[in-house]
């Protein structure tokens, strides 16, 4: 196994402050690193830093290794570790804070359909209000790995077929109270 | 209505979220089919949005909490009668949203701002129901034993109720080894099996975007459910549905040793036994095991059974 050493230059202590501070962060600081999380985590086995791992990387301030692990993509959101850990820290909405960072400064890792799928789903969402599955599908198949639409066919076939799968873009009638707009319009 | 007015409404504002209208449409069927039956006045929430959902949160908190909160808001507006939530991402999503305006005033106050530039009343208490709370505390067992006409042609099941029904901000039944969908079914005279997966994840929306987890994690609750001698797994939530129905497929290519197990809503099960048509129960709708469903969903109604 391959060793990493950290050094502390290399860490922005404050910014493990500024995770902290977001709603559902706020228990960050009373970890104590005895593993509960990694180990009620349905997916830590795929993840390349275990849940533990990217809790003491934050609180220490190493920014750039926590908002480039697929591990915060991997998290999903089974609240498992939420409700098991002994500190009471939602290690979920950890998650959470760090996806939206990660997202909003473009540090992705590459070839991982699930940041797009956050990013396609918001922007549908905010315009129409609703989410339709199947375009969703197809327009994150298509930024991702277009290939993929081959192998999702008999899937999409059962579905079509037992009346699961509607074509239609679904949306709501008053769009202007939609959060997006709402605030375009008002006093903010 | 004027704040800070009790609510006089009746019956349930069902909220369906995306799920339902889609992919879930049998959840829909034969959870309308089955309030139909036990006589409880069921309404649509009009002009619903999209919950804000997991993936919202992973994008922007604050719209994320938005989303929900114009949901509640709208359900005030409608009479403020409980929200009936069937899927468990919206049911959590909608709580949370609650449950943070009550911890964080940050939350409260973006809440606040938003509902009035949108000319939307501001939030009350309103309660967000799942159909397995309704049933387990508005029902009952008892009645629902009551009013069984069929007897449970099909095999034992396997209750999976999911992640985000169980935890953390809900009123669905106790976090670890949850019992209550055990004992509605073994009320109606449908055997359960000892299921230590209940609370699983399913791989949630993994399966389409990193797939081999995904489906990975939908075949371990499977595989478990199958040596337990489950003849079907009974869940609550569209989602679960979706990937343990729809990847089964794919699954047998890497084990043909995997039975086919038909995935059913509890109130599927519910709406049969107490007399409901299959096809308003959405039976003909599953994938896999679908002649194992068809089978076991058209014996006769018989005269009241006593189980």
């Amino acid at each position: 196994m391959k060793r990493h050493i950290k050094y502390q230059v290399d860490a922005q202590a404050d910014w493990g402050a500024m995770v902290g501070e977001q709603p559902g962060c706020e228990r960050l600081f009373s970890c104590i690193q005895c593993g509960t999380c990694s180990g009620t985590c349905p997916v830590s086995i795929y993840m390349d830093l275990s849940p533990r791992r990217i809790m003491a990387l934050v609180r220490e301030g190493f920014r750039d290794d926590a908002l480039a692990s697929k591990t915060i993509w991997l998290c999903a959101s089974c609240y498992s570790c939420s409700v098991a850990c002994p500190q009471k820290i939602s290690v979920t909405d950890v998650m959470y804070a760090l996806k939206r960072e990660a997202l909003s400064k473009g540090i992705l890792p590459k070839d991982l359909a699930i940041p797009v799928l956050a990013q396609e789903f918001c922007s549908m969402v905010s315009k129409t209000g609703r989410n339709s599955e199947f375009w969703l599908v197809l327009r994150v198949a298509l930024r991702t790995n277009p290939f993929a639409l081959f192998t999702m066919l008999p899937v999409a076939w059962n579905l079509m077929r037992t009346g699961r799968l509607p074509l239609g873009r679904e949306a709501i009638v008053r769009k202007w109270e939609l959060p997006a707009r709402a605030a375009a319009k008002g006093v903010r | 209505m004027a704040n800070g007015e009790p609510s006089t409404a009746t019956g349930y504002l069902y909220y369906p979220g995306c799920s339902l209208k889609g992919t879930g449409i049998a959840y829909e069927e034969s959870l309308l089919t089955l309030f139909r039956l036990l006589e409880l006045p069921v309404t649509e929430l009009t002009d619903w949005n999209c919950c804000g959902a997991t993936t919202y949160m992973s994008s922007d908190e604050r719209d994320a909490q938005l989303l929900a909160a114009r949901n509640l808001s709208l359900a005030r507006q409608a009479g403020g009668a409980d929200v009936l939530a069937p899927c468990n991402a919206c049911y959590l999503t909608l709580r949370k949203c609650v449950d943070f305006c009550k911890k964080y005033k940050s939350v409260a106050d973006d809440v606040h701002s938003y509902l009035e530039d949108a000319h939307l009343p501001t939030l009350q208490d309103v309660a967000i129901r799942h159909p397995l709370e309704v049933l387990y505390t508005d029902v009952g067992v008892e009645r629902l034993r009551a009013g069984v006409v069929r007897k449970w042609p099909g095999g034992p099941v396997a209750c999976y109720y999911g992640c985000q029904a169980v935890r953390p901000y809900t009123e669905v039944d106790r976090e670890s080894n949850p019992m209550r969908m055990d004992e509605i079914l073994n009320a109606v005279g449908v055997p359960t099996v000892p299921y230590a997966l209940k609370t699983k994840c399913c791989g949630a929306s993994h399966t389409g975007t990193i797939r081999d987890v995904g489906v990975r994690l939908s075949y371990i609750l499977l595989r478990e459910a199958a040596r337990q001698q489950a003849k079907a797994v009974a869940v609550i939530c569209p989602l679960c549905q979706f990937n343990l129905d729809l990847y089964q497929a794919e699954m047998r290519r890497s084990d043909p040793s995997l039975p086919e197990l038909p995935i059913i809503y509890l109130t599927q099960i519910l709406g049969w036994v107490l007399g409901g048509d299959p096809k308003d129960l959405g039976v003909q709708r599953c994938v896999s095991g679908a002649n194992t469903v068809r089978q076991w969903f058209t014996s006769e109604k018989g005269a009241p059974v006593h189980v």
